[in-house]
């Protein structure tokens, strides 16, 4: 018992808890209890600065940044998880804040666009958008440039993807390699290929 | 200013600003989240509510019953709008359907009510609860069988439904080498990536509405039509578009739904299209059946032409034109061109990026490369021969410019061409089979009205304002760029405003009209004041030059800053066009060459190399002009190889409706793009010099992706899009 | 989205607890899926208990040489993992053949198992659906149905399951661990844990009411060549038209799931026998009872054309 308190979780200890995860239906019979508040309160950092909220638990974390923080910088192009456009930082990691609530980000450190660089401060992949023309009605804009900086992350880290040779040798920033990791980013306005050579450049790829 | 005899020299002809691929000037905000889209405005108003909106779950009928008692007791639901108390609504006369059905429901997902409550979800959630009863009627959803009862439609704007020169039945029945076959394209999506989206407020009888339009003139007299109200009363606001190609034309549901919830509210209240619901409550691509039949000589000469089209539409919507550039490409002496229309009751059928050609061209050059290959002719060649120098069914009415061989040419040398092997099928990289494909390009060059104001202030910034549209196409800059050449300023003396119904009426952005003809109204704007700034300096406008901030006349100089003082100078003026383009047809040209490689075990197929060579007169800015040509090629790459509404025949309408199940190109699916603009200027167009180039990359593309497949695998698909599924059958594992 | 009420799992036991007492609850962990329904409607659970605090988030090595994946460890993380990669291939190639870099660094390996059909006409709720909406008929048969089942379907459901992942555990004979609400433990071998739809093809999984996954244990390394070959129009972040997951030795010998081509992922033993004989016998005795409508037959020869490539790429 006292493994799982500390989330150590080994597999003996779970059985005997009875806990589990992910997608149950209550058992029949179960005795209900009240109803928790569907009003929930959370605190999270974005971009540095400490936010709390109480939210009505179905917000997203992206209607929380665009709606309640009014960080609308970050788009909603589907709220379904099939364009990218909503793509923020989360604990150093890229994710569709779409498909997420924001209640479910305690604690959580958040970068949006807003937070890598200002329009009299860009941050590189920002300035290198704008050198290649890589946007062109820029709604895509702000989660292709949030992807981008923390796919290069995700390189740089060795984590493999799809298009790699092998999986036991270090990925390289090939155009293919750069290609499969944005492509959870749509850009209907056709600008990749500029947008490619946005990357390389902040990536140091030599042509 | 009347452009009515071609352009001689003037400032635009400087190129000091013109013609330099400067960088976007809104791409800092564009690129840091601080472009404001209409989903984004919460600055334009406090306290705003939120609009879900509520849909038919049928293709046709009538709402027999329509119960909002539980939405509207659903926790902070304001008011429920559906059409019985909306009020009496007219409809916009760029609208087939109507924005907000009831009781009639004329397609799926049409729009029949508005929830409004204080959050999104709070909306989201009690607009499922309005519970609708139906009486479904029957409908035609199925364009092979509703193609045999299709009519004549009426003659449209980009010309008669049949055209005929010469006997084309008889030379085609005598031709030694013919070729009949028949294409089809299916229904596609604009999927541009920011849904539409709306921000109406009520100031008394006044209506604003903050939203994402193309067209914005076009659309707030829509607005005023739809509500009954005075156009003076409505103001349109749309200076950031986060894509449109052809979907954002009009008023749509959002807009009006937008503006009867905040009036039932008194609040101002925001909606956004659900990404679910904008392939069937939007307008699309509508599918065409083209039959095309082309009569050579031996020689490779084509002395008949022909080419027919059928398509659907809702009861008085409009044909999909696709046979338009068959008139016009190639030569031949006897030729005919026919449109079809018939009803279906599926969405509303519209523009998307280069209506017409776009669909046209993807079987036309399919034809082509067909009609190559029977003549024994390289298909660049085989397009050479058959140019033509004059309006083939109009001998002696010349081309404004064309220098389509120019295009196919350098193309052709700087693809590395000579390497492809004209036999299909015979190129193997590893698991891959590799091939070739070239298509011509051509698009026509629209010109119409457009106006500006500019405004000189003691700063000597000028400002300029036109309801232009920018949706991606690069018109805040190159619209500064006008400015700074015309008045002789730097680039950062120039700031743009744009999207305000406010402002005075532009072209708008839409049939790739926009970048020509707003930048010559602008244009027109300067000139006016440059005449101005030297009738106030007491210099003779005519030999005034305007550079460096400063105006000379003689051995003065005086800085544009100080004429315009405290007071500024202003001037409005618009370009409007004689008959240039009747005496001249105006069209833009192009070639595109594919290489492609197509998995031989299961027949995926990939673009491994992508070249556009294009003939668009004077390119105003080659960064931005550039990147219309790749997203057009991408979105090409789309047509050729993924995209298609899907129908259900039965139920009558587009199952794909998502973003996941209506799939475009990715980033994986595009390769590097190469672009070369032919050093062009087209006095005849306009004062800039300049055609569109935006749509001239989406036509043709798909074609040459669709030969290039042939070129590889030896199958020959015609049938769009072109997936593995139709290559199976006929590549051998 | 209906509304519903939330909390926050701080423990494995604590979690367990919630739900037992609590109707209609749901746990969320990545919740790439279930919130996609959620706004649709198509899922609509009263209260989320939120279980990403809890742990159940390592890779371990089991006493039987083989590795235990608690079920929330991330996709991304199970793909990038050493021993995955190493012994694994096939595991680590389906992940990265999913979805896309964002939603595999959120969606989880127990959620990946649970994920839904990707049928268009379940994702409509304007449309009939028996797995939606039981006893609503499926319109998807005599609809558009080009990635829809073409084996093991049902005249009430022709859904697949869209699971790249699903299809390498497949392969691997991975067993899925559960626990049930009062405690009791259960190794449900993979093979029995997704369902045919049959007359009830809203009942998708092995699990009873309550019961939950705990972890996905894999058996000690088989070695071999590890191959996974999806196949798709676009080029990455689309679901499978169908899918190849093989492990082959050296002598030619191995094992083969197919994903794409029914509402589980697809594979029967006594077909891996036939491996060495080629792709052909070995598809006849996986699809010998396909059914495929007229858009989706053209799977049948793509997937065998697949496997013979994957079997030449084995080879090579």
């Amino acid at each position: 018992m006292q493994a799982l308190e500390e989330n150590g979780v080994s597999r003996r200890g779970v059985l005997i808890a009875g806990a589990g995860v992910i997608a149950a239906t209550a058992a029949p019979g179960a005795e209900a209890q009240p109803m928790p508040q569907a009003t929930v309160p959370v605190s999270f950092e974005v971009n540095g600065e400490r936010r709390e909220l109480t939210l009505d638990a179905r917000t997203t974390l992206l209607d929380a940044l665009r709606e309640h923080l009014r960080l609308t910088g970050t788009k909603k192009g589907c709220d379904h998880g099939q364009c990218g456009a909503c793509t923020v930082i989360v604990d150093g990691r890229r994710i569709n804040s779409c498909l997420t609530l924001a209640v479910m980000h305690e604690g959580a450190k958040i970068t949006t666009i807003e937070g890598l660089g200002r329009p009299d401060r860009l941050h590189p992949l920002q300035a290198a958008f704008v050198k290649h023309d890589g946007y062109q009605c820029g709604y895509c804009t702000p989660g292709q440039i949030c992807s981008a900086v923390a796919m290069l992350d995700e390189l740089k880290a060795g984590l493999p993807s799809h298009v790699s040779e092998t999986l036991t040798e270090r990925p390289q920033a090939t155009d293919a390699e750069l290609r499969e990791r944005m492509s959870g980013n749509i850009c209907r306005c056709g600008a990749y290929s500029n947008i490619q050579e946005a990357i390389r450049e902040v990536a140091g790829v030599r042509a | 200013m009347k452009f009515d005899t071609p352009a001689t020299t003037n400032p635009i002809d400087q190129l000091k600003v013109i013609g330099r691929p400067t960088d976007r000037i809104d791409g800092p905000l564009k690129t840091t989240g601080t472009a404001p889209y209409a989903n984004d405005r919460h600055d334009v108003a406090p306290n705003q509510a939120y609009g879900y909106v509520v849909v038919a779950g049928i293709a046709k009928g009538r709402v027999t019953a329509i119960d909002t008692s539980r939405a509207r007791a659903a926790p902070r639901v304001l008011a429920v709008v559906t059409a019985q108390n909306a009020g009496p609504l007219g409809k916009g006369i760029f609208n087939v359907a109507a924005l907000l059905a009831g009781p009639e429901v004329q397609h799926y997902h049409q729009a029949v009510g508005l929830v409004v409550a204080e959050t999104f979800e709070q909306a989201r959630s009690a607009a499922g609860l309005v519970r609708l009863d139906y009486e479904l009627a029957p409908g035609a959803f199925d364009l092979s069988t509703a193609s045999a009862s299709a009519v004549k439609p009426k003659d449209g704007s980009s010309g008669p439904a049949d055209a005929a020169v010469g006997d084309f039945a008889g030379a085609f029945a005598k031709a030694p080498v013919t070729l009949d076959a028949t294409y089809t394209t299916p229904d596609q999506s604009h999927a541009m990536m920011e849904p539409h989206a709306t921000v109406a407020v009520w100031e008394g009888d006044r209506l604003t509405v903050w939203t994402s339009n193309q067209m914005i003139n076009w659309s707030a007299g829509d607005l005023a039509r739809a509500l009954g109200i005075a156009r003076e009363k409505v103001r349109l606001v749309s200076p950031f578009v986060g894509g449109g190609f052809g979907g954002k034309l009009f008023l749509r549901a959002d807009v009006l739904l937008a503006a009867l919830g905040a009036r039932a509210t008194n609040r101002a209240v925001r909606v956004a299209l659900p990404r679910p619901l904008m392939a069937n409550n939007t307008t699309h691509r509508p599918a065409t059946i083209q039959r095309i039949r082309i009569g050579c000589r031996r020689n490779g000469k084509i002395i008949a032409i022909g080419h027919e089209s059928w398509s659907g539409n809702l009861p008085g919507g409009a044909a999909e034109t696709a046979v338009n550039q068959t008139r016009l490409l190639y030569a031949g002496a006897n030729r005919m061109t026919a449109t079809r229309l018939a009803v279906l009751d599926l969405p509303e059928g519209s523009a998307m990026r280069a209506p017409g050609e776009a669909s046209g061209m993807m079987a036309l050059e399919i034809a082509m490369d067909e009609m190559a290959e029977k003549v024994g002719m390289d298909p660049v060649k085989f397009r050479v021969l058959n140019d033509t120098q004059e309006d083939p069914e109009k001998p002696g009415r010349p081309f404004s410019q064309r220098q389509l061989v120019k295009c196919l040419e350098l193309g052709a040398e700087r693809f590395a061409w000579n390497r492809r092997n004209p036999r299909p099928g015979r190129v193997r990289d590893g698991r891959w089979l590799v091939g070739m494909g070239m298509a011509a390009a051509f698009r026509n060059n629209l010109v119409t009205r457009s106006a500006a104001r500019v405004r000189l202030d003691n700063r000597g910034v000028l400002t300029v304002e036109t309801d232009m549209t920018d949706i991606g196409t690069g018109s805040y800059t190159i619209i500064a760029q006008t400015a700074a050449e015309t008045m002789g300023l730097p680039l950062e003396k120039v700031a743009v405003r744009l999207g305000d119904s406010t402002f005075p009426v532009s072209c708008g952005s839409g049939g790739q009209w926009g970048g020509n003809n707003s930048t010559a109204g602008v244009y027109a704007a300067c000139m006016k004041l440059r005449d101005a700034v030297a009738e106030k300096a007491g210099l003779d406008p005519a030999q005034a030059v305007f550079a460096d901030g400063q105006v000379r006349g003689g051995d003065r100089r005086l800085a544009l800053a100080d004429i315009a003082g405290d007071a500024g100078l202003v001037a409005e003026d618009h370009i409007e066009y004689g008959d240039l383009d009747k005496r001249y047809q105006q069209s833009t040209f192009g070639a595109h060459f594919v290489e492609a490689a197509v998995d031989a075990a299961t027949c995926e197929i990939r673009i491994r190399r992508m070249l556009a060579v294009c003939a668009a007169g004077r390119i105003l800015n080659p960064k931005s002009a550039r990147s219309q040509v790749i997203g057009a090629m991408t979105m090409g790459v789309g047509a050729a190889l993924m995209e298609a509404l899907e129908v259900d025949k039965r139920r009558g309408f587009f199952v794909n409706h998502d973003l996941a199940s209506y799939e475009v190109p990715v980033h994986a699916d595009i390769p590097h793009q190469e672009v070369i603009f032919l050093d062009e200027t087209d006095p005849i167009s306009s004062p800039m010099k300049a055609k569109g180039v935006g749509e001239l990359g989406i036509c043709g593309v798909a074609a040459a992706v669709a030969n290039a497949v042939y070129n590889a695998t030896g199958v020959r698909v015609r049938d769009y899009p072109i997936t593995l599924d139709k290559l199976l059958h006929g590549l051998p594992a | 989205m209906k509304a519903f009420s939330y909390q926050r799992a701080t423990s494995p036991m604590d979690a367990a607890a919630k739900a037992t007492v609590t109707p209609g609850a749901r746990f969320i962990a990545g919740g790439t899926n279930l919130l996609d329904l959620m706004k649709l409607e198509i899922e609509a659970p009263t209260h989320l208990i939120d279980v990403n605090g809890i742990g159940l988030d390592k890779i371990e090595k089991t006493e039987e040489g083989g590795l235990r994946i608690g079920a929330l460890v991330r996709n991304t993380d199970l793909a990038a993992h050493e021993d995955v990669r190493r012994d694994y291939g096939l595991l680590s190639r389906a992940l990265l053949a999913g979805a896309s870099g964002q939603l595999r660094n959120k969606a989880t390996t127990a959620g990946n198992l649970l994920q839904r059909t990707r049928c268009p006409y379940f994702y409509d709720t304007q449309q009939p659906c028996n797995k939606r909406k039981p006893g609503s008929g499926c319109s998807a048969i005599g609809g558009v149905s080009r990635q829809l089942a073409v084996v093991g379907a049902s005249p009430a459901c022709i859904a697949t399951h869209p699971s790249d992942m699903a299809v390498a555990l497949r392969a691997l004979d991975a067993v899925v661990e559960t626990v049930d609400a009062k405690g009791m433990a259960r190794a449900i071998p993979i093979a029995d844990f997704h369902r045919l739809p049959g007359e009830t093809p809203d009942v998708e999984t092995a699990l009873t009411p309550g019961e939950l996954i705990t972890a996905v244990t894999l058996p000690k390394p088989a070695g071999g060549k590890h191959i996974y070959h999806k196949v798709r129009d676009r080029a990455s972040y689309a679901f499978a038209l169908v899918s190849v997951g093989a492990i082959v030795q050296k002598d030619g010998s191995g094992r083969v799931a197919l994903g794409g081509v029914a509402h589980k992922p697809w594979r029967v033993e006594p077909a891996d026998a036939l491996l060495r004989r080629g792709a052909k016998p070995v598809i006849e005795h996986l699809l010998a009872d396909a059914q495929p409508t007229a858009e989706n037959s053209f799977k049948v020869t793509l997937v065998e054309r697949t496997l013979a490539a994957v079997l030449a790429e084995a080879r090579a």
